[in-house]
Protein backbone atom coordinates (compact mmCIF):
# COMPACT_ATOMS: atom_id res chain seq x y z
CA UNK A 1 0.00 0.00 0.00
CA UNK A 2 1.10 3.75 -0.48
CA UNK A 3 2.44 5.13 2.85
CA UNK A 4 3.60 8.28 4.41
CA UNK A 5 7.55 7.71 4.72
CA UNK A 6 10.06 10.15 5.90
CA UNK A 7 13.52 10.67 5.08
CA UNK A 8 15.63 11.70 7.97
CA UNK A 9 18.90 12.92 6.05
CA UNK A 10 16.35 15.24 4.20
CA UNK A 11 13.88 16.74 7.21
CA UNK A 12 14.78 19.44 8.57
CA UNK A 13 12.63 19.65 11.99
CA UNK A 14 11.22 22.34 10.57
CA UNK A 15 7.33 21.11 11.84
CA UNK A 16 5.86 22.52 9.51
CA UNK A 17 4.41 18.93 9.01
CA UNK A 18 2.38 19.18 12.19
CA UNK A 19 0.74 22.45 11.53
CA UNK A 20 -0.40 21.66 7.79
CA UNK A 21 -1.73 18.53 9.57
CA UNK A 22 -3.67 20.29 12.23
CA UNK A 23 -4.75 22.96 9.87
CA UNK A 24 -5.98 20.17 7.14
CA UNK A 25 -7.99 18.29 9.99
CA UNK A 26 -9.61 21.12 11.47
CA UNK A 27 -12.43 21.47 8.51
CA UNK A 28 -11.40 25.32 8.24
CA UNK A 29 -10.17 27.30 5.63
CA UNK A 30 -8.23 29.75 6.49
CA UNK A 31 -4.95 28.46 8.51
CA UNK A 32 -3.96 31.40 10.97
CA UNK A 33 -8.00 31.37 11.96
CA UNK A 34 -7.31 27.84 12.65
CA UNK A 35 -3.86 27.82 14.15
CA UNK A 36 -3.26 31.11 15.50
CA UNK A 37 -2.39 31.58 19.21
CA UNK A 38 -3.92 27.77 19.59
CA UNK A 39 -2.38 24.72 21.01
CA UNK A 40 -2.12 22.16 18.17
CA UNK A 41 -2.94 18.48 18.29
CA UNK A 42 -1.84 17.01 14.75
CA UNK A 43 -1.26 13.47 14.37
CA UNK A 44 2.33 13.62 12.88
CA UNK A 45 4.76 14.65 15.43
CA UNK A 46 8.59 15.66 14.81
CA UNK A 47 11.27 13.44 16.64
CA UNK A 48 14.46 13.08 16.59
CA UNK A 49 17.88 14.00 18.34
CA UNK A 50 20.91 16.67 18.29
CA UNK A 51 21.92 14.91 14.73
CA UNK A 52 18.72 14.03 12.90
CA UNK A 53 15.14 14.48 12.80
CA UNK A 54 12.18 12.99 10.89
CA UNK A 55 8.03 12.95 11.73
CA UNK A 56 6.65 9.63 12.82
CA UNK A 57 2.90 9.06 11.80
CA UNK A 58 0.90 5.61 11.90
CA UNK A 59 2.60 3.11 10.11
CA UNK A 60 -0.84 1.59 9.07
CA UNK A 61 0.39 -1.79 9.80
CA UNK A 62 -0.85 -4.74 8.03
CA UNK A 63 -1.16 -6.84 11.54
CA UNK A 64 -2.11 -3.53 13.46
CA UNK A 65 -1.78 -4.15 17.07
CA UNK A 66 -3.69 -0.87 18.39
CA UNK A 67 -6.99 -2.44 15.94
CA UNK A 68 -6.65 -5.75 18.10
CA UNK A 69 -5.97 -3.97 21.38
CA UNK A 70 -8.81 -1.00 21.35
CA UNK A 71 -11.03 -1.86 24.28
CA UNK A 72 -14.26 0.30 22.57
CA UNK A 73 -14.04 -1.45 18.99
CA UNK A 74 -13.64 2.10 17.61
CA UNK A 75 -9.97 1.14 15.77
CA UNK A 76 -11.03 -0.57 12.34
CA UNK A 77 -9.21 -1.53 9.42
CA UNK A 78 -11.11 0.04 6.01
CA UNK A 79 -8.94 -1.82 3.47
CA UNK A 80 -5.52 -0.49 3.86
CA UNK A 81 -6.17 2.05 6.23
CA UNK A 82 -6.24 2.29 9.86
CA UNK A 83 -9.42 4.22 10.88
CA UNK A 84 -10.72 5.67 14.09
CA UNK A 85 -14.37 6.41 14.78
CA UNK A 86 -14.04 8.73 17.22
CA UNK A 87 -17.52 8.87 18.20
CA UNK A 88 -16.83 5.41 20.21
CA UNK A 89 -13.88 6.27 21.01
CA UNK A 90 -13.94 6.56 25.25
CA UNK A 91 -10.02 8.00 25.19
CA UNK A 92 -8.37 4.76 27.62
CA UNK A 93 -5.18 4.92 25.51
CA UNK A 94 -4.66 1.62 25.30
CA UNK A 95 -3.96 2.35 21.87
CA UNK A 96 -0.93 4.38 22.89
CA UNK A 97 0.30 1.39 25.26
CA UNK A 98 0.52 -0.69 22.34
CA UNK A 99 1.50 1.06 19.21
CA UNK A 100 5.53 0.47 18.81
CA UNK A 101 5.73 3.72 16.58
CA UNK A 102 4.11 5.96 19.09
CA UNK A 103 1.86 6.69 16.65
CA UNK A 104 -1.41 7.81 18.68
CA UNK A 105 -2.04 10.56 20.66
CA UNK A 106 -5.13 12.48 21.90
CA UNK A 107 -6.89 15.28 20.88
CA UNK A 108 -7.83 18.82 23.02
CA UNK A 109 -10.93 16.67 24.33
CA UNK A 110 -9.24 13.60 25.43
CA UNK A 111 -10.24 11.28 22.18
CA UNK A 112 -7.77 9.71 20.04
CA UNK A 113 -6.84 10.62 17.29
CA UNK A 114 -4.50 9.65 14.18
CA UNK A 115 -3.08 9.38 10.96
CA UNK A 116 -5.90 8.71 8.07
CA UNK A 117 -3.72 9.93 5.18
CA UNK A 118 -5.95 13.17 4.50
CA UNK A 119 -8.15 10.54 2.81
CA UNK A 120 -10.94 11.80 4.49
CA UNK A 121 -10.27 15.58 5.17
CA UNK A 122 -10.89 17.88 1.95
CA UNK A 123 -7.03 17.57 1.12
CA UNK A 124 -7.94 14.27 -0.15
CA UNK A 125 -4.06 13.17 0.54
CA UNK A 126 -1.72 13.95 3.09
CA UNK A 127 -0.71 17.73 3.52
CA UNK A 128 2.34 17.07 5.41
CA UNK A 129 3.64 15.60 2.34
CA UNK A 130 2.01 18.48 -0.01
CA UNK A 131 3.32 21.24 2.42
CA UNK A 132 7.03 19.24 3.12
CA UNK A 133 9.64 22.29 2.32
CA UNK A 134 12.34 20.01 1.49
CA UNK A 135 10.41 17.12 0.11
CA UNK A 136 12.01 14.68 3.19
CA UNK A 137 8.15 13.09 3.36
CA UNK A 138 7.16 10.98 0.72
CA UNK A 139 4.07 9.18 0.24
CA UNK A 140 4.47 6.00 -1.94
CA UNK A 141 4.24 2.33 -2.51
CA UNK A 142 7.07 0.69 -1.52
CA UNK A 143 6.15 -2.91 -0.92
CA UNK A 144 7.39 -3.29 2.73
CA UNK A 145 5.62 -5.01 5.26
CA UNK A 146 4.95 -2.97 8.43
CA UNK B 1 -17.21 -28.80 5.56
CA UNK B 2 -15.99 -28.23 9.04
CA UNK B 3 -18.35 -27.06 11.82
CA UNK B 4 -17.15 -24.58 14.58
CA UNK B 5 -18.52 -23.94 17.38
CA UNK B 6 -17.45 -21.13 19.87
CA UNK B 7 -18.98 -21.34 23.42
CA UNK B 8 -19.33 -17.29 24.94
CA UNK B 9 -19.58 -14.31 22.54
CA UNK B 10 -17.49 -11.95 23.98
CA UNK B 11 -14.33 -10.50 22.36
CA UNK B 12 -12.66 -13.55 22.29
CA UNK B 13 -15.37 -15.02 20.58
CA UNK B 14 -15.21 -12.19 17.59
CA UNK B 15 -11.70 -12.49 17.16
CA UNK B 16 -12.01 -16.85 16.41
CA UNK B 17 -14.76 -15.96 14.19
CA UNK B 18 -12.81 -13.09 12.34
CA UNK B 19 -9.35 -15.98 12.62
CA UNK B 20 -11.28 -18.65 11.40
CA UNK B 21 -12.72 -16.46 8.17
CA UNK B 22 -9.41 -15.33 7.56
CA UNK B 23 -8.80 -19.10 6.69
CA UNK B 24 -11.61 -20.16 6.43
CA UNK B 25 -14.78 -18.27 4.11
CA UNK B 26 -17.61 -21.56 4.29
CA UNK B 27 -17.27 -22.94 7.31
CA UNK B 28 -20.51 -23.50 9.47
CA UNK B 29 -19.90 -21.36 12.40
CA UNK B 30 -22.45 -21.34 15.90
CA UNK B 31 -21.72 -19.34 18.74
CA UNK B 32 -23.67 -19.96 21.91
CA UNK B 33 -24.56 -17.11 24.35
CA UNK B 34 -25.78 -16.89 27.38
CA UNK B 35 -25.75 -13.73 27.52
CA UNK B 36 -28.59 -11.86 25.65
CA UNK B 37 -26.99 -9.29 23.80
CA UNK B 38 -23.93 -9.32 20.56
CA UNK B 39 -20.88 -9.05 21.24
CA UNK B 40 -20.20 -5.58 23.16
CA UNK B 41 -17.49 -3.90 24.88
CA UNK B 42 -17.69 -5.28 28.05
CA UNK B 43 -14.86 -2.93 29.94
CA UNK B 44 -17.11 0.12 29.01
CA UNK B 45 -20.19 -0.51 31.27
CA UNK B 46 -18.55 1.90 33.54
CA UNK B 47 -18.23 4.60 30.81
CA UNK B 48 -21.94 3.54 30.19
CA UNK B 49 -22.94 4.86 34.17
CA UNK B 50 -20.56 7.52 33.22
CA UNK B 51 -22.41 8.84 30.34
CA UNK B 52 -19.20 8.64 28.00
CA UNK B 53 -21.10 5.72 25.98
CA UNK B 54 -24.21 4.62 25.18
CA UNK B 55 -25.71 1.38 24.58
CA UNK B 56 -25.37 1.33 20.34
CA UNK B 57 -21.49 3.01 20.96
CA UNK B 58 -20.68 0.09 22.76
CA UNK B 59 -21.29 -2.68 20.33
CA UNK B 60 -17.70 -4.38 19.65
CA UNK B 61 -19.12 -4.94 15.88
CA UNK B 62 -21.30 -3.49 13.35
CA UNK B 63 -25.05 -4.62 13.13
CA UNK B 64 -24.10 -7.25 10.51
CA UNK B 65 -21.17 -8.41 12.04
CA UNK B 66 -22.23 -12.16 12.77
CA UNK B 67 -24.59 -11.89 9.10
CA UNK B 68 -21.47 -11.05 7.25
CA UNK B 69 -19.43 -13.63 9.01
CA UNK B 70 -22.23 -16.16 8.01
CA UNK B 71 -22.54 -16.70 12.09
CA UNK B 72 -25.55 -18.34 13.60
CA UNK B 73 -25.55 -17.41 17.82
CA UNK B 74 -27.62 -19.17 19.86
CA UNK B 75 -28.74 -16.02 22.84
CA UNK B 76 -29.83 -17.20 25.94
CA UNK B 77 -28.37 -20.69 26.03
CA UNK B 78 -25.64 -21.99 28.12
CA UNK B 79 -23.51 -25.15 26.68
CA UNK B 80 -23.48 -28.13 29.71
CA UNK B 81 -21.09 -30.65 28.69
CA UNK B 82 -18.68 -31.72 26.58
CA UNK B 83 -19.28 -35.10 24.84
CA UNK B 84 -15.35 -35.54 23.70
CA UNK B 85 -16.22 -38.77 21.92
CA UNK B 86 -19.15 -38.21 19.78
CA UNK B 87 -17.64 -34.57 19.20
CA UNK B 88 -20.94 -32.37 20.53
CA UNK B 89 -22.13 -29.80 23.27
CA UNK B 90 -25.15 -30.48 24.92
CA UNK B 91 -27.10 -27.15 25.99
CA UNK B 92 -29.27 -26.55 28.74
CA UNK B 93 -32.30 -27.09 26.66
CA UNK B 94 -31.00 -30.56 25.88
CA UNK B 95 -30.27 -30.20 22.17
CA UNK B 96 -26.60 -31.03 20.94
CA UNK B 97 -24.18 -29.09 18.74
CA UNK B 98 -21.66 -31.15 16.62
CA UNK B 99 -18.13 -29.69 15.95
CA UNK B 100 -15.04 -30.58 14.28
CA UNK B 101 -13.59 -27.81 16.46
CA UNK B 102 -14.73 -26.01 19.71
CA UNK B 103 -13.28 -22.81 21.23
CA UNK B 104 -14.51 -22.26 24.75
CA UNK B 105 -14.44 -18.39 25.25
CA UNK B 106 -16.45 -18.90 28.14
CA UNK B 107 -14.49 -15.45 30.45
CA UNK B 108 -14.66 -15.29 34.05
CA UNK B 109 -17.47 -15.15 36.58
CA UNK B 110 -17.22 -12.28 39.52
CA UNK B 111 -16.28 -14.39 42.85
CA UNK B 112 -18.09 -13.68 46.03
CA UNK B 113 -16.21 -14.54 49.15
CA UNK B 114 -19.23 -16.35 51.96
CA UNK B 115 -19.34 -13.13 53.64
CA UNK B 116 -21.47 -13.33 57.10
CA UNK B 117 -24.87 -11.86 56.44
CA UNK B 118 -24.34 -11.23 52.75
CA UNK B 119 -27.61 -12.41 52.06
CA UNK B 120 -29.29 -9.88 54.41
CA UNK B 121 -28.26 -6.90 51.73
CA UNK B 122 -31.13 -6.46 49.34
CA UNK B 123 -28.97 -4.21 47.00
CA UNK B 124 -26.36 -6.17 46.02
CA UNK B 125 -24.74 -6.14 42.54
CA UNK B 126 -21.82 -7.67 40.75
CA UNK B 127 -20.22 -5.17 38.02
CA UNK B 128 -19.00 -7.57 34.95
CA UNK B 129 -21.50 -7.56 32.66
CA UNK B 130 -23.83 -4.89 30.75
CA UNK B 131 -26.92 -6.66 32.51
CA UNK B 132 -24.89 -5.94 35.76
CA UNK B 133 -24.51 -2.41 34.85
CA UNK B 134 -27.77 -1.98 34.00
CA UNK B 135 -29.40 -3.49 36.69
CA UNK B 136 -27.31 -1.61 39.38
CA UNK B 137 -28.34 1.96 37.11
CA UNK B 138 -31.87 1.24 37.72
CA UNK B 139 -30.88 0.99 42.01
CA UNK B 140 -28.87 3.99 41.92
CA UNK B 141 -30.09 7.69 42.50
CA UNK B 142 -29.06 10.71 43.75
CA UNK B 143 -29.24 9.50 47.38
CA UNK B 144 -27.29 6.17 47.14
CA UNK B 145 -24.71 5.91 49.20
CA UNK B 146 -22.43 3.05 47.24
CA UNK B 147 -20.05 0.75 49.17
CA UNK B 148 -17.92 -0.42 46.66
CA UNK B 149 -16.03 -4.15 47.67
CA UNK B 150 -12.82 -4.79 45.93
CA UNK B 151 -10.40 -1.81 45.44
CA UNK B 152 -8.97 -3.10 42.12
CA UNK B 153 -9.53 -1.96 37.92
CA UNK B 154 -13.49 -3.35 37.93
CA UNK B 155 -14.31 -1.79 41.40
CA UNK B 156 -12.71 1.36 41.10
CA UNK B 157 -13.97 2.21 37.48
CA UNK B 158 -17.43 1.21 39.10
CA UNK B 159 -16.76 4.07 41.83
CA UNK B 160 -15.78 6.71 38.99
CA UNK B 161 -18.47 5.51 36.45
CA UNK B 162 -21.21 6.72 39.07
CA UNK B 163 -19.93 9.17 41.53
CA UNK B 164 -21.82 11.59 39.94
CA UNK B 165 -25.20 9.54 40.08
CA UNK B 166 -24.85 9.00 43.83
CA UNK B 167 -24.42 10.69 47.01
CA UNK B 168 -21.40 8.89 48.01
CA UNK B 169 -19.31 6.35 46.98
CA UNK B 170 -17.06 4.30 49.14
CA UNK B 171 -14.86 1.39 48.50
CA UNK B 172 -12.74 -1.17 50.53
CA UNK B 173 -9.92 -3.57 49.87
CA UNK B 174 -8.00 -6.82 52.34
CA UNK B 175 -5.26 -5.11 50.32
CA UNK B 176 -3.39 -2.20 51.72
CA UNK B 177 -3.88 -0.27 48.52
CA UNK B 178 -5.70 0.29 45.28
CA UNK B 179 -4.62 -1.51 42.26
CA UNK B 180 -2.78 -4.05 44.00
CA UNK B 181 -2.59 -6.27 40.98
CA UNK B 182 -0.85 -3.64 38.94
CA UNK B 183 0.61 -1.25 41.28
CA UNK B 184 3.33 -0.59 44.14
CA UNK B 185 2.70 0.80 47.22
CA UNK B 186 4.24 4.47 45.97
CA UNK B 187 2.13 4.43 42.30
CA UNK B 188 -1.25 3.73 44.46
CA UNK B 189 -0.24 5.86 46.95
CA UNK B 190 -0.47 8.72 44.47
CA UNK B 191 -3.70 7.66 42.59
CA UNK B 192 -4.86 6.73 46.17
CA UNK B 193 -4.58 10.54 46.89
CA UNK B 194 -5.98 11.45 43.14
CA UNK B 195 -9.31 9.47 43.63
CA UNK B 196 -9.70 10.97 47.40
CA UNK B 197 -9.33 14.06 45.75
CA UNK B 198 -12.21 13.16 43.69
CA UNK B 199 -14.33 12.09 46.55
CA UNK B 200 -14.06 8.53 46.50
CA UNK B 201 -13.62 7.29 50.09
CA UNK B 202 -11.56 4.43 51.43
CA UNK B 203 -11.48 1.82 53.87
CA UNK B 204 -7.84 0.07 52.90
CA UNK B 205 -6.38 -3.35 54.86
CA UNK B 206 -9.75 -3.59 55.90
CA UNK B 207 -12.52 -5.47 54.92
CA UNK B 208 -16.27 -6.35 55.67
CA UNK B 209 -16.39 -9.10 58.55
CA UNK B 210 -20.30 -9.04 58.31
CA UNK B 211 -22.98 -7.56 56.17
CA UNK B 212 -26.22 -6.82 58.51
CA UNK B 213 -29.20 -5.32 55.40
CA UNK B 214 -27.47 -1.94 55.24
CA UNK B 215 -24.43 -2.27 57.13
CA UNK B 216 -20.88 -3.67 56.49
CA UNK B 217 -18.85 -4.15 60.12
CA UNK B 218 -15.62 -4.25 59.19
CA UNK B 219 -12.59 -6.26 60.49
CA UNK B 220 -11.01 -2.72 61.83
CA UNK B 221 -14.72 -2.24 63.99
CA UNK B 222 -16.00 0.28 61.74
CA UNK B 223 -19.34 0.21 60.35
CA UNK B 224 -19.99 1.77 56.67
CA UNK B 225 -23.97 2.33 55.90
CA UNK B 226 -24.72 1.86 52.24
CA UNK B 227 -27.77 1.65 50.21
CA UNK B 228 -26.12 -0.21 47.11
CA UNK B 229 -23.49 -3.17 47.71
CA UNK B 230 -21.07 -3.82 44.88
CA UNK B 231 -19.03 -6.85 45.11
CA UNK B 232 -15.84 -6.25 42.94
CA UNK B 233 -13.46 -8.99 44.90
CA UNK B 234 -12.23 -11.06 42.21
CA UNK B 235 -13.06 -13.31 38.97
CA UNK B 236 -12.94 -17.09 38.52
CA UNK B 237 -12.03 -18.12 35.13
CA UNK B 238 -14.93 -20.35 33.92
CA UNK B 239 -13.36 -23.48 32.98
CA UNK B 240 -15.96 -25.85 34.14
CA UNK B 241 -16.63 -27.51 30.50
CA UNK B 242 -13.35 -28.62 29.92
CA UNK B 243 -12.99 -29.66 33.64
CA UNK B 244 -15.77 -31.89 33.76
CA UNK B 245 -14.49 -33.66 30.28
CA UNK B 246 -11.21 -34.48 32.35
CA UNK B 247 -9.16 -31.59 30.44
CA UNK B 248 -6.41 -29.54 32.24
CA UNK B 249 -7.18 -26.80 34.16
CA UNK B 250 -5.11 -24.68 36.68
CA UNK B 251 -6.44 -21.35 37.27
CA UNK B 252 -7.64 -20.66 33.83
CA UNK B 253 -7.80 -23.50 31.21
CA UNK B 254 -4.24 -24.52 30.27
CA UNK B 255 -3.37 -23.63 26.92
CA UNK B 256 -0.25 -23.77 24.48
CA UNK B 257 0.52 -20.99 22.05
CA UNK B 258 -1.74 -22.31 19.19
CA UNK B 259 -4.46 -22.06 22.10
CA UNK B 260 -4.82 -25.47 22.07
CA UNK B 261 -6.63 -27.05 25.17
CA UNK B 262 -4.95 -30.68 26.64
CA UNK B 263 -8.04 -31.78 24.90
CA UNK B 264 -8.12 -32.62 20.96
CA UNK B 265 -9.73 -30.30 18.73
CA UNK B 266 -10.93 -28.36 21.84
CA UNK B 267 -9.72 -24.44 21.89
CA UNK B 268 -10.05 -21.70 24.65
CA UNK B 269 -9.47 -17.92 24.85
CA UNK B 270 -9.98 -15.09 26.61
CA UNK B 271 -10.20 -14.79 30.42
CA UNK B 272 -10.94 -18.56 30.66
CA UNK B 273 -7.49 -19.33 29.13
CA UNK B 274 -4.61 -19.64 31.07
CA UNK B 275 -1.82 -18.87 28.13
CA UNK B 276 1.71 -17.93 27.91
CA UNK B 277 2.57 -14.90 29.68
CA UNK B 278 6.08 -13.66 27.71
CA UNK B 279 7.20 -11.79 30.55
CA UNK B 280 7.20 -14.11 33.12
CA UNK B 281 8.21 -16.88 30.93
CA UNK B 282 5.04 -18.78 32.95
CA UNK B 283 1.24 -19.69 32.03
CA UNK B 284 -0.83 -17.35 33.62
CA UNK B 285 -4.66 -16.07 33.32
CA UNK B 286 -3.75 -12.75 31.45
CA UNK B 287 -7.55 -11.40 31.41
CA UNK B 288 -7.31 -8.32 29.65
CA UNK B 289 -8.94 -7.49 26.15
CA UNK B 290 -6.38 -7.36 23.60
CA UNK B 291 -5.14 -10.71 24.75
CA UNK B 292 -9.06 -11.99 24.60
CA UNK B 293 -9.21 -10.51 21.14
CA UNK B 294 -5.24 -11.98 20.01
CA UNK B 295 -5.87 -15.39 21.41
CA UNK B 296 -9.53 -15.67 19.82
CA UNK B 297 -8.31 -14.96 17.01
CA UNK B 298 -4.98 -17.20 16.95
CA UNK B 299 -7.39 -20.38 17.92
CA UNK B 300 -9.92 -19.00 14.96
CA UNK B 301 -6.96 -19.46 12.94
CA UNK B 302 -5.56 -22.65 14.04
CA UNK B 303 -9.29 -24.20 13.87
CA UNK B 304 -9.81 -23.51 10.87
CA UNK B 305 -6.43 -25.26 9.84
CA UNK B 306 -3.87 -22.26 9.51
CA UNK B 307 -1.17 -21.67 11.48
CA UNK B 308 -0.91 -19.25 14.19
CA UNK B 309 0.86 -18.39 17.57
CA UNK B 310 0.27 -16.32 19.93
CA UNK B 311 3.82 -16.36 22.32
CA UNK B 312 4.02 -12.56 22.95
CA UNK B 313 0.69 -12.25 25.62
CA UNK B 314 2.02 -9.86 28.33
CA UNK B 315 0.24 -8.33 31.56
CA UNK B 316 -0.42 -4.93 30.15
CA UNK B 317 -3.04 -1.86 30.92
CA UNK B 318 -4.42 1.02 30.51
CA UNK B 319 -6.39 2.97 32.69
CA UNK B 320 -7.38 6.47 34.22
CA UNK B 321 -9.25 7.77 37.06
CA UNK B 322 -11.10 11.44 36.70
CA UNK B 323 -8.43 11.90 34.46
CA UNK B 324 -5.46 10.62 36.05
CA UNK B 325 -4.28 7.93 33.50
CA UNK B 326 -2.05 4.77 34.64
CA UNK B 327 -0.26 2.47 32.10
CA UNK B 328 1.66 -0.51 32.74
CA UNK B 329 3.13 -3.78 31.29
CA UNK B 330 4.91 -6.51 32.18
CA UNK B 331 7.16 -8.12 35.04
CA UNK B 332 8.46 -5.80 38.22
CA UNK B 333 11.81 -7.21 38.62
CA UNK B 334 15.08 -5.77 38.18
CA UNK B 335 16.74 -2.72 38.77
CA UNK B 336 14.42 0.31 38.60
CA UNK B 337 14.79 3.53 36.78
CA UNK B 338 12.49 6.28 38.16
CA UNK B 339 11.11 9.52 37.32
CA UNK B 340 8.92 11.52 39.55
CA UNK B 341 6.96 15.08 39.66
CA UNK B 342 4.15 16.07 41.62
CA UNK B 343 1.48 14.78 39.21
CA UNK B 344 3.62 12.04 37.77
CA UNK B 345 5.46 8.69 38.51
CA UNK B 346 7.53 6.87 35.84
CA UNK B 347 9.05 3.48 36.94
CA UNK B 348 11.22 0.83 34.46
CA UNK B 349 12.04 -2.52 35.68
CA UNK B 350 15.27 -3.72 34.04
CA UNK B 351 16.77 -6.80 33.94
CA UNK B 352 19.67 -9.33 32.06
CA UNK B 353 19.94 -6.43 29.41
CA UNK B 354 16.16 -5.75 29.20
CA UNK B 355 13.13 -4.12 29.89
CA UNK B 356 10.60 -6.13 31.98
CA UNK B 357 8.03 -4.07 33.04
CA UNK B 358 6.99 -0.51 33.72
CA UNK B 359 4.42 1.52 35.71
CA UNK B 360 3.72 5.10 34.31
CA UNK B 361 1.28 7.18 36.50
CA UNK B 362 0.27 10.41 34.53
CA UNK B 363 3.12 10.30 32.10
CA UNK B 364 1.81 7.45 29.35
CA UNK B 365 2.92 9.72 26.28
CA UNK B 366 4.27 7.03 23.02
CA UNK B 367 4.74 3.98 25.64
CA UNK B 368 3.70 1.53 23.03
CA UNK B 369 7.53 2.25 22.60
CA UNK B 370 8.40 1.02 25.81
CA UNK B 371 5.52 -1.96 25.74
CA UNK B 372 7.38 -3.35 22.18
CA UNK B 373 10.75 -3.52 23.89
CA UNK B 374 9.21 -6.04 26.11
CA UNK B 375 7.05 -7.52 23.82
CA UNK B 376 10.05 -7.98 21.32
CA UNK B 377 12.25 -8.75 23.93
CA UNK B 378 15.34 -5.76 22.43
CA UNK B 379 18.23 -6.13 24.11
CA UNK B 380 18.92 -2.91 25.66
CA UNK B 381 22.63 -2.73 24.58
CA UNK B 382 20.83 -2.55 20.52
CA UNK B 383 19.44 1.27 21.44
CA UNK B 384 20.50 4.34 23.83
CA UNK B 385 18.60 3.42 26.78
CA UNK B 386 19.69 6.79 28.76
CA UNK B 387 17.47 8.49 25.98
CA UNK B 388 14.99 6.18 26.23
CA UNK B 389 14.36 6.09 29.78
CA UNK B 390 13.31 9.67 30.06
CA UNK B 391 11.85 9.61 26.67
CA UNK B 392 9.91 7.03 24.68
CA UNK B 393 11.19 7.73 21.15
CA UNK B 394 12.53 5.73 18.37
CA UNK B 395 14.77 8.17 18.24
CA UNK B 396 16.86 5.84 21.05
CA UNK B 397 16.63 3.41 17.89
CA UNK B 398 20.06 2.77 16.13
CA UNK B 399 19.64 4.24 12.76
CA UNK B 400 19.30 0.90 10.65
CA UNK B 401 16.83 -0.42 13.20
CA UNK B 402 14.95 2.91 13.25
CA UNK B 403 15.22 2.44 8.89
CA UNK B 404 13.35 -1.25 9.39
CA UNK B 405 11.00 -0.28 11.54
CA UNK B 406 9.47 2.72 9.34
CA UNK B 407 10.01 1.72 6.18
CA UNK B 408 14.27 1.62 5.29
CA UNK B 409 13.75 5.69 4.83
CA UNK B 410 14.02 7.60 7.99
Amino acid sequence: MKRVYVNEKWCLGCHLCEYNCAFANSGLSDMPLALKGKPIYPRIHVEGNEKISYAVSCRHCEDPICVKSCIAGALSKDGDVIKIDKNKCVGCLTCVLVCPYGALAPNENGVMQKCELCLQNSVGQPACVKGCPNKAIVYEERGEKA
Amino acid sequence: MKQYVIVGNGVAAAGCIEGIRSVDKKGKITVVSEEKHEVYCRPLISYYLEGKTDLSRMSYRDGDFYEKAGCRVIYGQKAVKILEKSKEITLDDGSALAYSALCLATGSSPFVPPFEGIDSVKNKFSFMTLDDALALEKALNKKSRVLIVGAGLIGLKCAEGIRDRVASVTVCDLADRVLSSILDADCAGMVQKHLENNGIKFYLGDSAARFEKNKAFMKSGAVVEFDVLVLAVGVRANVALLKDAGGKIDRGIIVDTAMKTSKANIFAAGDCAQGFDLSTNQNRVLAILPNAYMQGFTAGVNMAGGKALFDKGIPMNSIGFFGLHIMSAGAYEGEIYEERTENSIKKLFTKDNHLKGFILVGCGERAGIYTSLIREKTPLSSLNFDILKKTATTAAFSEKIRRKKFGSVV
